[in-house]
């Protein structure tokens, strides 16, 4: 099961060529900076855009191949703009049922029900467009999308027509798309934040085209990508809600090469969650400290290293399969004498919960 | 108040007007869709040529049609090869020129309402299964509606108002191609003020009536452009 994208896109000036294989299933973010093609990536693999010589391949159905070329509407995708784009002489209900009514037959792979539950749509059905806000709006597109019973979900930054405060509102309704969808999700964003938060699977856009295309874990924190070297760089954990101690209000979270011990109550045992540390609250030590008051203290091997710039240094370390960034000063690289292979304890001083 | 022929010329230029504006949307529709849509880079010239009739007099477009219609016209002759005969001087001949004449009243606001309604909810449309057609009737006819409002409108009432047209190339044949306006026109010549004011009251009413009800239902649009 796999996603094969092939497209030479050309708009007067503007070339982007890109030649990918997604995974088949979770969600892929294109990232990248304005300006790079990322909307006009995802508008040639819906077939909104025609563009020669391209190849578009979905879990085994052919979209596009050499000559041949299925319109958008023969194709099985649901499209998220990054205006909602409702339909405003139709109610929300008309609007997610004019996708339902023409979709495939076949075997529903989400049910109508599901999405409206999902997006929390129950108390809107019969409201017209314009009574609603930016992210209600929103959600309705997302429902009208996935009520054409999808191969395939196409997301252009279905976040970035709604203010800041609506962004939070949102966010949880992707990011549970992606853990109860099966089917694979194509996403859009300029938002490392986002992606961070929704992705399994990352292509780093930039200006000359792609520049990596892999698991969000790795991309996050490769030393020769952009994306480690953003201000808020983090590495990204996935961990599993193993217990509590009740005693200090601390749940226990474990993931492959350690655990970590968060304040945050309310979590389920069992339950997966995705971690986010930033760089900057992870400091390195050649021995384990007893007498400290960080409470998460990881066994690491550091694995590369390289300057930021005068004064700081970003160090990736392995936590077992678990890599994790510090960005640490040049001078405690050089006090520690930190180099590839060694040893060392990470301790992190705060970490997030992204979902 | 209004004699027995006056009625019958007010009933014809009802019914020019009811079938000049039927043939007007069947034909400017497809029209103004294109216009709206078309990227070529002439499109102007086909802009032009509809707008043609707001600036020409009358009886200039008439005299051209005239000549079309005529048993050696391109039009006569064609309509004779069919097994007709000639249209000058019919209510045949009529539609066409209204037609003509009317044109951009009805283009115009339908290919300004298709403008507006932009390329992004056909889109939508398409990701969500419909073909080509089924956007069309769906999407682009239902939030055009203000614009197929305003044509309709227009195209009728610009209908009951022609004169120079129907002057050259129907004349004037009771019950076939005297229309209102040609009968005003005889009874202002006869010095017959009464029934002239009876006929000019009646289109003046219908006329303004019909343009009330555009302006109130669509205040935010311009009704036509030059």
């Amino acid at each position: 099961m796999s996603i094969r994208a092939r497209f030479q896109i050309e708009r007067g000036t503007f070339r982007l060529s890109v030649d990918l294989d997604l995974p088949g299933s979770g969600m892929s973010s294109i990232f990248g900076p304005s300006g790079c093609g990322k909307t006009s990536l995802l508008r040639a693999m819906a077939g909104l855009d025609r563009y020669d010589d391209g190849q578009f391949l979905v879990n085994g159905s052919c979209w596009q191949d050499g000559d041949f070329f299925l319109p958008p509407h023969r194709r099985s995708l649901g499209y998220v703009f990054q205006e909602p784009s409702l339909f405003e002489h139709l109610d929300v209900r008309g609007n997610i049922l004019y996708g339902q009514k023409r979709a495939d037959p076949e075997g529903r792979r989400i049910a109508l029900d599901d999405a409206v539950a999902l997006l929390e749509l129950g108390g809107l059905m019969e409201r017209a467009p314009s009574t609603l806000s930016g992210g209600e709006r929103q959600r309705v597109a997302i429902a009208r999308a996935l009520a054409v019973n999808p191969r395939l979900l196409l997301m252009d930054e279905p976040l970035s027509a709604v203010d800041v405060s609506r962004k939070q509102e949102i966010l949880p309704y992707i990011e549970s798309l992606h853990r109860e969808l099966v089917i694979p999700v194509i996403h859009v964003s300029h938002l490392p934040g986002e992606v961070a938060q929704v992705a399994d699977h990352v292509v780093l856009l930039g200006q000359d085209g792609v520049e990596a295309s892999g698991d969000v874990h790795d991309l996050f924190t490769r030393l020769d990508l952009s994306l480690a070297h953003e201000s808020r760089a983090s590495s990204l954990v996935e961990a599993r809600v193993a217990g509590t101690e009740a005693e200090f209000g601390l749940v226990r979270l474990e993931f492959e090469g350690g655990q970590f011990l968060v304040t945050q109550g309310g979590l389920r045992a069992g339950r997966r969650v995705r971690l986010r540390v930033l760089a900057r609250d992870v400091s390195l030590t050649l021995e384990r400290q007893a007498d400290t008051s960080i409470l998460n203290i990881i066994e690491t091997t550091v694995q590369e290293l390289q300057a930021e710039d005068e004064a700081r240094v970003l160090v990736r370390l392995l936590a077992g399969a678990t890599p994790l960034l510090a960005s640490i000063t040049r001078k405690s690289a050089h006090d520690l004498a930190l180099e590839p292979g060694q040893r060392v304890f990470a301790q992190v001083k705060s970490v997030a919960l992204l979902a | 108040m209004i004699a027995e022929a006056d009625l019958l010329a007010l009933g014809l230029t009802l019914k020019l007007a009811l079938v000049s504006t039927i043939v007007l949307l069947a034909l400017g529709t497809p029209l103004a869709w294109w216009l709206a849509r078309t990227r070529w880079r002439y499109k102007f010239i086909p802009e032009a040529l509809v707008a043609l009739p707001l600036v020409l007099p009358p009886t200039v477009l008439g005299f051209y049609l005239l000549l079309a219609l005529s048993p050696d016209g391109p039009i006569g002759r064609l309509s004779q090869a069919l097994g007709g005969h000639s249209l000058a001087f019919t209510f045949t001949g009529l539609v066409i020129g209204s037609v003509v004449y009317s044109l951009p009243f009805v283009v115009q606001p339908l290919q300004d309402a298709f403008a507006s309604v932009g390329r992004r909810p056909l889109e939508v449309a398409a990701t969500l299964r419909a073909s080509p057609w089924d956007r069309f009737f769906t999407i682009a006819v239902p939030l055009a509606r203000p614009g197929f409002l305003t044509a309709t409108v227009l195209g009728f009432a610009h209908t009951l108002g022609e004169f120079g047209v129907v002057l050259m190339i129907g004349g004037n044949i009771p019950g076939q191609t005297r229309v209102a306006s040609i009968a005003i026109y005889d009874r202002v010549e006869g010095l017959q003020y009464a029934q002239a004011h009876g006929l000019a009251a009646a289109l003046l009413a219908i006329s303004f009536v019909l343009l009330v009800s555009v302006y109130a239902f669509n205040r935010q649009h311009r009704i036509v452009r030059l």
